[in-house]
């Protein structure tokens, strides 16, 4: 490589670092927003206010008001409760039934291998925003059940390459060498092999919470997301932008915030993602 | 190959076999049904009602009676609609969700191709940086957040373009620019990289050495053999232009399969809520058969197999 290719290399490589603070300390300010969101803001998200509807960013209301006189900026501080645990939380329950499926596909090899894999090829082939609508409806249209309804649909991913990195653990020396000594099969996937296939898995994680945020404010959005207007956790950001794209054409504000909360929320942690995945999984660029 | 072909064709049957028991179980087990009103309708009508759908029956006989029907081509009957049957719905909606895919696919790849070109042809330059950071938007906007946007902007605001219905091009522009804009994005990147990997490989080297034209080495031996890798992706592509063409069809009010699908739902139309994932099931596992076909037709590594 000549040197001006190398130090052309090196900027991006600072540009690229730069972009990952600049994510992370967003979803820093976003998670701290969800946590402290009462002591925050003056007003309660419910809090209606006669007299003072549709009213447009200003000192007292920073974002403006709602159809129903509710401070946004307060609705939006609230709503991120929801996206954060939705994202994180479908994350989390993805990661646990994937990777065991993997880990038990790939560190069990043969006919039962070869079987959940089958499976998971299906799942894998099945249209997932539909099927998550549908098992919502089963489970309930509130924050738990549209958080188990997407991390059943958004495992398979976890398992294929938990799988594939099992596959790969197990064909190291050292692995062997723990074989060899009597090592228990509990031992060696928990010393040996996690270890070894955290990074992928990590990056994997970190990639799945932008998707879950995004299906579920869109479902949100589109009136089949999460419908659980008395709740006092705090509404959904595609909730939010529904009620504004009602309002669009003479109160634009209202759509807009709630769609810059969502945009640079899913924009910060997918430049997370790219920055671990340059990190901790070279290869899987 | 053709051994290829069989297998997948039966991995493409038993996906819908699933996806039709699938939704059938589901909606099964969930509480509530179609005929729940505020008020509550008189016991001899939820009978006759019961009966006509045949509801009254033990579950095996409607699961093997709805199977049967997909196997002849009949979706049942939809609970709302009550003078049209699934398969009705199905055939008036679909020509023009399939038609608002295939604009968008069109407009990603006429898009991507010269956008990746030109990124991977001034390859870290503020050119192809600032192609990059575009493409990194594109993918990170919600559809329905980039429909808004652009009905904001062009129809609200500017008036060149019309939202909000559908038959012809003015209309048809906004809304293929939103589906297409993701995959446009996606299929950006992949193509930058994908002709980068190429142009560090050998042969490229040869033909340069050769003394040919740069742009030929780019169009003719770079191009060409980055087109595997955006083949492998039209499988997931489409996944995503038929799961995001509902919340187009919603955001711009286009009367397509998706927007049945979403007041299927609300109104707990069970038929029509099967009949639609299955139909939108078949499209994709089409798509990826296709792919599948093409792939072993262009990779003749995959035929050997």
């Amino acid at each position: 490589m000549s040197r001006q290719n190398e130090a052309e290399e090196q900027r991006r490589q600072r540009g690229q670092r730069a972009l990952l603070l600049l994510s992370l300390a967003f979803i820093a300010a976003v998670t701290l927003c969800g946590f402290l969101a009462p002591l925050l803001s003056p007003y309660s998200p419910a809090g209606l206010q006669e007299g003072r509807i549709l009213e447009g960013p200003s000192w007292s209301h920073w974002l403006g008001t709602d159809g129903l006189g509710r401070d946004l900026f307060t609705r939006i501080l609230y709503g991120a409760r929801v996206s954060l645990t939705v994202g994180i939380g479908t994350a989390l329950i993805a990661l646990i039934i994937g990777s065991l499926y993997g880990l038990i596909s790939g560190y069990s090899g043969g006919p039962l291998d070869s079987l959940l894999m089958r499976i998971v090829d299906v799942v894998y082939s099945l249209p997932d925003l539909l099927i998550f609508i549908l098992l919502s409806l089963l489970l309930g249209r509130n924050i738990a059940g549209v958080l188990l309804a997407l991390g059943l649909v958004s495992w398979v991913r976890f398992a294929r390459i938990a799988r594939g990195q099992v596959l790969q653990a197990k064909e190291f020396v050292y692995v062997e060498g723990a074989r060899a000594i009597g090592a228990s099969h509990l031992r060696i996937i928990m010393r040996h092999i996690l270890p070894n296939i955290a990074g992928p898995i990590l990056v994997t994680l970190t990639f799945s919470i932008p998707a879950a945020i995004l299906a579920e404010s869109t479902l949100s959005f589109i009136g089949l997301g999460i419908n659980d207007p008395y709740s006092e956790w705090g509404t959904s950001w595609g909730t939010l932008a529904q009620d504004g794209w009602r309002a669009m054409r003479t109160y634009p504000h209202i759509i807009l915030f709630p769609g810059l909360a969502i945009f640079f929320t899913i924009l910060s942690f997918n430049y997370l993602g790219n920055g671990l995945r340059d990190i901790l999984d070279p290869k899987g660029k | 190959m053709v051994r290829f072909l069989i297998k997948r064709l039966l991995h493409a049957l038993v996906v819908l076999w699933v996806v039709a028991s699938l939704t059938f179980f589901l909606l099964h087990i969930t509480p509530g049904g179609p005929f729940d009103r505020e008020r509550r309708l008189p016991p001899e009508v939820l009978a006759n009602v019961a009966a006509k759908y045949h509801l009254d029956e033990p579950w095996w006989n409607q699961y093997t009676r709805y199977l049967t029907g997909i196997v002849q081509g009949d979706l049942g009957p939809s609970y709302k609609y009550l003078d049209r049957n699934v398969r009705d719905i199905v055939a008036d909606t679909l020509p023009v969700s399939a038609s608002l895919g295939i604009f968008a696919l069109g407009f990603s790849l006429a898009l991507s191709f010269p956008v990746g070109l030109i990124a991977a042809y001034y390859r870290n330059s503020w050119t192809d940086r600032f192609c990059l950071f575009i493409a990194t938007l594109g993918i990170s906007v919600p559809t329905f957040i980039l429909g808004a946007l652009l009905i904001w902007l062009f129809s609200l605001q500017l008036g060149w373009f019309q939202a909000g219905r559908w038959g012809d091009i003015n209309s048809a522009v906004l809304p293929t620019a939103t589906l297409g804009a993701a995959p446009a994005a996606y299929l950006s990147y992949l193509l930058r990289s994908a002709i980068l990997d190429t142009l560090g490989e050998d042969f490229v080297r040869t033909a340069r050495a050769k003394g040919l034209k740069e742009t030929t080495v780019l169009f003719k031996h770079a191009l060409s053999n980055s087109l595997i890798p955006v083949l492998t992706v039209l499988g997931p592509l489409t996944a995503g232009l038929v799961t995001g063409s509902f919340v187009v069809e919603y955001v711009f009010a286009i009367p397509g399969m998706g927007r049945f699908f979403i007041t299927a739902v609300t109104d707990r139309d069970y038929p029509l809520i099967m009949g639609v994932t299955l139909v939108y099931t078949a499209l994709l596992v089409g798509a990826n058969l296709l792919v599948d076909l093409l792939y072993s037709f262009f990779d003749p590594r995959i035929k050997a197999q």
